[in-house]
């Protein structure tokens, strides 16, 4: 099997570390070789974040370059933006469909794009939630990574049950419960 | 045992630390090397771990721990060794008892950190042998043989990671626990004591050592030939191997384990069966400078820069011509790290902006006020530097000139290296304002303890160091203590503090918002009908605070941690805080 490549990306502070925790255990548990590669420090304060998730055969490099995603999970639409060429022509992005004004906007040296999501729909394969909105009405906003997840589960080739059984392992304990309920939300849509 | 797990580079060398029966850990945090002492206290009952206030006596305590003859480990980030390099540069001289380990964390690309230095160099220079691993696997297997090397060659072993390996997860296979039996301690000032008539027969004897280790090194399982095609040779070591591996998947490679001292006969050997020789290394051209002096025609800096991290991709490009097509990127805002919603620091610096404040800046979240809207940090150069810089401003150019200026540093940095220059400012008889930013944890490296938290790494609760009365214990009369949100409060204290010439100290005090234990209780919202559209509420620059094209103002109630910073900027009760 060829190497299969996944990049998370978004706002330092969002959850990309445990979202890719839940995407290396999945993947560690099907017996695959697997690389993650994550960003702690001065840019969880805010920053643009990346983490880079490979997983086949053997995999050497730690990290997926341009070019190369097959997947793009993206946690806010400019940060979907600033790395969508590093998809695949065929490749998939997941975005969550939240504005997060980066500190260039609020002092008004730039300014956030429009259309950001009509844009990357003339070039790639883009599927595009309010995850945060799902979370709200599961009364809860920080699981709205896990709702992402489960929309990323319905493209990859792991069962419904491991899905359920890594993240069981990986979240907080307390906040398994909801966790699930999320993600099925996320499965399901 | 044979259980798989996918791990952290730095969870790796923690777990290889448990196995291989260490049982003394210290450490000060700093990105890209803190987790191997989040993931020490797993091993808690098997392994004493602590953070200590500083790497100095963090690498002093491992030398103690070897000297009683158990095997100890010390890590830090890359400038850290800069603070340690006192007593690692003699340790060299004294070696071991039980087997030492220094973890250097380089950080290439500059991911969370002041400068690229390249550790190699410093080891090259204090004469310990450098370990360097490739992958989470060889990190816990790597860290186990440098205990090895460790006790047999009598010396401190460097074991230098970097930032895409300390923070890259892999899969590991995990072992049981090695029980090393404590070694005795004997009497040996001619070893342990290093005045002249001691030192100088130990520097002979660390000379034969690098000699011994690099004759030895074509034996150590941990440098290997991998002979593919003789066309090209490449010697390498650490992560760069992975992207030779991809980039130049037939390529003969030398992996180089020990990367200091160099095992010079296993490399012309090599050299001397491949037609064209790479060396590829991030940073400095450690290995390559060597290699070239022994008279290979090695091709490495000539192609490939001095600065960053690698990549397959740029290998390709570099040494194939072969250039890789892709999408072009789209040019989009930059997003920089910046202080969070709700952090105390915002505020401290919206009254010293307001009140067109310089500040001397030092090493921690905090140095994000260097950038706008705030605009605060004039300076920032090393741990603890806020304050001696200041200091010698007014040196140089007298009491008055610092009148508008201050020294800003946080809680854990101040009591890292701070307070050795508050020291000095009582001592030589300063005038300066020193502003410590007391958050009640170390905060940029992700929420770790420190001596005045009241907490140990290994979750004790043990005394609290009081700041307030160590910086009266110095001698300062003006030392006051206020809540960092009490802007009225604060913009008098500093008005008056800065305006006395003697010494003052000021700490602000309001734990981290990203703490467990602080407490959200409301949250700002905006009134849109009494907005004046005055921009007030921007000015400190909080990423929640949201300018809507009317002009008027939005909360993100997900990000708003309701810390009111903006509602008290607000001058026409267009800001009003929610309970919960």
């Amino acid at each position: 099997m060829e190497t299969k490549n996944i990049m998370i990306v978004g706002v330092g502070g969002q959850g990309t570390l445990l979202t890719s925790r839940i995407l290396g255990g999945i993947t560690t548990a099907a017996g695959y070789d697997v690389k993650l590669s994550e960003v702690h420090g001065m840019s969880q304060r805010g920053g643009s974040v990346v983490t880079y998730v490979r997983y086949g055969e053997k995999v050497n490099e730690p990290i997926v370059e341009e070019g190369c995603a097959d997947v793009l999970i993206a946690f806010e639409r400019l940060e979907a933006l600033r790395y969508a060429h590093f998809l695949k022509k065929d490749g998939v992005i997941i975005v969550n469909d939240q504005r997060i004004d980066p500190i260039t906007v609020v002092t008004g040296a730039a300014q956030y794009p429009d259309g950001i999501i009509e844009d990357l729909k003339n070039k790639y394969k883009v599927i595009s939630v309010d995850a945060m909105d799902e979370a709200k009405k599961l009364g809860n906003n920080k699981v709205f990574n896990t709702v992402i997840i489960g929309i990323a589960a319905q493209h990859m080739d792991f069962s419904h049950d491991a899905w359920v059984e890594v993240i069981k392992n990986t979240v907080p304990p307390k906040t398994v419960e909801k966790n699930l309920e999320a993600f099925e939300v996320g499965y399901n849509l | 045992m044979d259980e798989k797990k996918i791990m952290l580079g730095n969870a790796a060398i923690a777990r290889g630390c448990y196995e291989a029966g260490v049982k003394v850990s210290a450490a000060y945090p700093g990105t890209p090397s803190t987790e191997i002492s989040e993931n020490m206290v797993q091993y808690k009952g098997d392994i004493y771990s602590e953070w200590s206030p500083n790497e100095k006596v963090a690498t002093e305590v491992a030398i103690g721990a070897s000297f009683a003859g158990v095997r100890s480990i010390v890590s830090m980030k890359h400038v850290g060794v800069n603070v340690a390099s006192d007593p690692l540069f003699t340790a060299a001289y004294t070696g071991v008892n039980g087997g030492m380990v220094l973890v250097a964390a380089d950080d290439p690309g500059m991911y969370s950190s002041q400068n690229e230095q390249d550790s190699r160099l410093v080891a090259r220079t204090a004469m310990i042998p450098v370990v360097e691993p490739s992958d989470s696997q060889e990190a816990k297997d790597f860290t186990k043989y440098a205990f090895e090397l460790s006790e047999k060659y009598d010396t401190p072993v460097m074991l230098r990671t970097t930032t895409r390996l300390s923070h890259s997860q892999g899969v590991v296979e995990l072992c049981d626990r090695q029980e090393i039996p404590d070694k005795p301690y004997e009497r040996n000032i001619k070893k342990y004591v290093m005045m002249p008539g001691n030192a100088i027969p130990r520097h002979v004897f660390v000379e034969q050592r690098l000699k011994d280790m690099a004759a030895d090194g074509a034996d150590m399982p941990i440098n290997r030939v991998e002979m593919r095609d003789k066309s090209v040779g490449v010697i390498t070591s650490g992560i760069p191997y992975q992207y030779v591996r991809e980039a130049m998947p037939n390529a003969s490679v030398l992996k180089l384990g020990m990367v200091n001292p160099l095992p010079r006969k296993m490399i012309e050997d090599f050299c001397a069966q491949v037609d064209k020789v790479y060396v590829i290394e991030e940073l400095e051209p450690h290995i390559e400078t060597q290699v070239r002096s022994w008279g290979i025609d090695a091709v490495g800096k000539e192609l490939l820069t001095v600065q960053g991290e690698y990549s397959a991709n740029m290998l390709r490009e570099k040494l194939l011509g072969e250039k890789v097509e892709t999408a072009e990127a789209t040019q989009v805002p930059a997003r920089p790290p910046i202080l969070c919603p709700g952090c105390p620091h915002r505020s401290v610096f919206s009254v010293l902006s307001e009140l067109k404040i310089h500040a001397a800046g030092d090493i921690g979240c905090y140095t994000l006020g260097a950038v706008a809207p705030l605009s605060v940090i004039d300076t920032t150069v090393c741990m603890g530097s806020s304050i001696s810089t200041l200091h010698g401003m007014e040196k140089a150019k007298g009491k008055d000139y610092i009148k508008n200026w201050v020294a800003v540093i946080g809680d854990s940095t101040f009591l890292h290296t701070g307070v050795n220059s508050l020291m000095n400012m009582v001592y030589n008889q300063s005038t300066g304002t020193v502003i410590i930013l007391d958050n009640s944890t170390t905060g940029m490296t992700g929420h770790q303890d420190h001596a005045a938290t009241g907490k140990t790494l290994m979750g004790d609760p043990t005394y609290a160091i009081d700041i307030y009365n160590l910086c009266k214990a110095l001698g300062i009369q003006n030392v006051h203590e206020i809540n960092a949100f009490d802007i009225e409060g604060l913009k008098k204290l500093i008005k008056e503090e800065t305006a006395k010439d003697e010494v003052s100290v000021i700490i602000t005090k309001s734990p981290c918002v990203l703490l467990k234990t602080t407490k959200i209780t409301g949250r700002c919202k905006a009134i849109p009908e009494k907005c004046k559209k005055c921009g007030m509420c921007l000015k400190p620059g909080c990423p929640a605070v949201i300018k809507q094209e009317d002009g008027t103002i939005r909360i993100d109630d997900t990000l708003c941690t309701g810390c009111g910073l903006c509602m008290k900027r607000c001058k026409f009760d267009a800001i009003e805080r929610e309970e919960f």
